[in-house]
């Protein structure tokens, strides 16, 4: 305990540290890590904001913009801009009836009916207090799990990663919405495109076609902005209905005592519920909230008015997404292995500064490690101290027409692939993803299952070839070792459960919520 | 009720597939199937080039074995799928028809983009990028889309060249 605090008090220095800086000219001290975290939370809500561009196409997009900040600097940027993301998504699932990105599309259901009666200022008040608890307590599980599994990672060999990475990828898969097998095959297809480039171990250039650019690989920016940015762009064009705007007025901000005891127990089974969903392999926001908005319709007192406005059909799910954003850092952060797009993404941008995510990173780099964690919280209390008072200016934002936005988008996407290593022909490879991930919607295939075999690809190669050079060729070091073995056994038995044909129709179920 | 229900319908299915099945499949699942033979196409892709490549054994695996093992997975997996799909149990469902104009346009502007921006530079490339882009939309009005593009163009020199200093050309290359 006592340790803890003084860890977070570590990360609280290095948030606050004042540095120097030149801005217009000026000499000036600011704590410039606060303001970055100011700014990835604005701009991230103003991207979150816009209907169909959920937090990994936002981060995909403004990676390149935060190549020139130190490493604590962008990553403290970039998790503020995945907050931002989330909650400019419940702003617009509460205004437009529209979620902003997946995890929203259960608050859409009573924060829009809750809009329709005058009490859209309400329901936007409680998405944001609901979070922010939910961050404090992310936040705290997240300082105090850190430690003892990075100790437990240190036991980890090669064979255990492996299993890991297996279990890990699986898991994605089976909690995800999609159908069990095409799921499967999207994580071989994304390992496969992970493979493509230099091979580390023998130097043999594999799938590049002497295109020198190939060598180093297909970067997880040009296929996460062709699959998820360009894909919906192009998703969104063919549905020619103009949207509806809820453009009444906000109403009143504050909730009434009566909105504050009916929100307290939802918040916190919704906090409970997503913090132990997001730290599973494929878990993250969506799984939370959409599993908190179901555990409320079950348990709660008021669960007649669900679907008519009822307060706790926006504080369970919101709070259960926060939740669940803040502890899906924690297998990224101690093991080094991302357990969904998000994080995957967060893995690249710890990659580039040639920071390898993983048990070490707490001993070799402590400032770094403590101060993200505590960013998160700063982050969270930037939401609500901001975005509350900005309320206005994001829903002037929502009445922008699509078709001035989506070629904004297309720029900076354009402009952020091209930044990230000069080459063009980064950028003519995420038009064919786009292409490609075009497809994919056409055939109900997912995207994010892909991007984290493309992360994971490289490293499941690197461990399981390690793995049997140790054991000399027998597959059975998967087995022997128990650490492993009680991986990949959670593997089988996830699987199993899977497959029931009970369990089978719950989960269809549960992702059907409406 | 829904024994029942099978009960009835199950001897229409039998003579339907007895029409069907013998001289061509039926595709149930259109998304299903076409969504296998993708991944058939990859994994064959994949195991095919992945061959070329040194193998080795378990113990000092080579460049290729990787790519072999996981390309047959995917077109195994790419095989259970489409079958699943053309079997009578599999749900019905289409594929819904592509929306060209959008799809090519949103890929030719930045296919345009990529190819002219070495030798036309930024201001060019985000005009034409903004243009070709926006004739895909059903809304499309040439006034808002030129001011459209003069300040998207705006905003990016003024961020990403001015601000964040990216080395980025502005000018065609002949202008210097």
């Amino acid at each position: 305990m006592e340790t803890m605090f003084a860890n977070l008090g570590v990360g609280l220095s290095a948030v606050l540290a004042i540095e120097p800086v030149t801005l217009l000219g000026h000499a000036l001290s600011l704590p410039m890590n606060l303001v970055y975290c100011m700014i990835g939370a604005m701009i991230g809500t103003l991207i979150g904001v816009l209907p169909g561009l959920g937090p990994v196409a936002t981060i995909a997009m403004l990676l390149p913009a935060t190549f020139t900040l130190p490493p604590l600097g962008r990553l403290i940027m970039l998790s503020g801009i995945y907050y931002g993301a989330q909650y400019g998504g419940s702003t617009t699932a509460i205004l437009v009836n529209l979620p902003g990105e997946t995890s929203s599309v259960v608050t859409c259901i009573d924060g829009y009916q809750m809009a329709r009666r005058g009490r859209a200022g309400v329901a936007l008040t409680t998405a944001a207090l609901g979070s922010f608890f939910a961050g404090c307590v992310g936040t705290l599980l997240l300082a105090a799990f850190a430690p003892p599994l990075a100790d437990l990672a240190f036991r980890f060999g090669p064979a255990e990663y492996s299993s890991l990475i297996v279990l890990g990828l699986f898991g994605a898969v089976a909690l995800s919405s999609g159908a069990l097998l095409k799921s499967i095959a999207m994580i071989c297809l994304g390992l496969l495109l992970g493979i493509v480039g230099t091979d580390v171990n023998t130097g043999v250039s594999r799938f590049a076609f002497g295109i020198p650019e190939l060598d180093d690989g297909i970067g997880f920016v040009v296929v996460a902005m062709g699959v998820f940015g360009f894909a919906e762009v192009i998703g969104n064009l063919e549905e020619k209905e103009s949207r509806e705007i809820f453009t009444k007025a906000v109403g009143g901000m504050f909730p009434s005592g009566a909105d504050f005891k009916r929100m307290i127990a939802p918040v916190l089974r919704g906090t409970a519920l997503g913090s132990a969903l997001g730290i599973l392999p494929g878990g993250g926001a969506v799984l939370a909230s959409f599993g908190a908005y179901a555990l409320e319709k079950k348990v709660s007192r008021n669960r007649a008015e669900f679907g008519q406005g009822a307060i706790e059909g926006v504080a369970a799910p919101e709070s259960a997404n926060n939740a669940a954003a803040q502890t899906s850092f924690i297998p990224m952060l101690t093991l080094g292995l991302p357990p969904n797009a998000v994080m995957a993404l967060m893995v690249g941008a710890m990659t580039i500064h040639n920071i390898q995510p993983g048990p070490l990173v707490m001993s070799t780099n402590p400032r770094l490690f403590w101060g993200l964690i505590v960013s998160m919280w700063v982050g969270n209390l930037m939401l609500v101290v901001l975005n509350l008072p900005l309320i206005g200016i994001w829903v002037r934002l929502l009445t922008v027409p699509y078709r001035f936005l989506y070629p904004a988008i297309l720029v900076f996407c354009c402009i952020g692939v091209y930044t990230v290593s000069y080459s063009t022909l980064d950028v003519l490879l995420t038009a064919a993803f786009g292409l490609l991930g075009y497809v994919f919607v056409k055939l109900g295939c997912e995207g994010a299952p892909l991007l984290l075999g493309l992360v994971l690809g490289p490293m499941l190669e690197e461990y399981s070839r390690r793995a049997l050079l140790l054991s000399d060729g027998h597959f059975s070091v998967f087995f022997t070792r128990p650490i492993s073995l009680s991986l990949l056994l959670v593997t089988a038995a996830l699987g199993i459960v899977v497959a029931l044909p009970a369990i089978k129709s719950k989960r269809q179920e549960a992702f059907h919520e409406e | 009720m829904s024994v029942s229900l099978g009960a009835l319908t199950r001897p229409a299915r039998l003579s339907r597939r007895r029409r069907w099945g013998e001289a061509q499949m039926r595709i149930v699942n259109e998304k299903n199937f076409w969504a296998g033979v993708m991944f058939l196409a990859f994994g064959l892709f994949f195991a095919g080039f992945g061959g070329r490549y040194v193998l080795g054994t378990a113990a000092r695996m080579g460049p290729g074995y990787f790519p072999v093992v996981l390309g047959s997975l995917l077109a195994l997996l790419g095989i259970v799928i489409a079958l699943g799909a053309v079997s009578a149990r599999a749900a019905a469902e289409n594929v819904a028809a592509f929306a060209w104009k959008p799809l090519l346009l949103v890929l030719v502007s930045t296919v345009l983009f990529a190819v002219l921006l070495p030798a036309l530079g930024l201001i060019v490339c985000l005009c034409l990028l903004v243009i070709v882009s926006s004739l895909a939309s059903h809304e499309f009005a040439w006034r808002a889309t030129l001011l459209n593009a003069a300040a998207l163009t705006a905003i990016c020199v003024v961020v990403f060249v001015w601000a964040l200093k990216l080395q980025l050309r502005l000018l065609p290359a002949f202008l210097g």
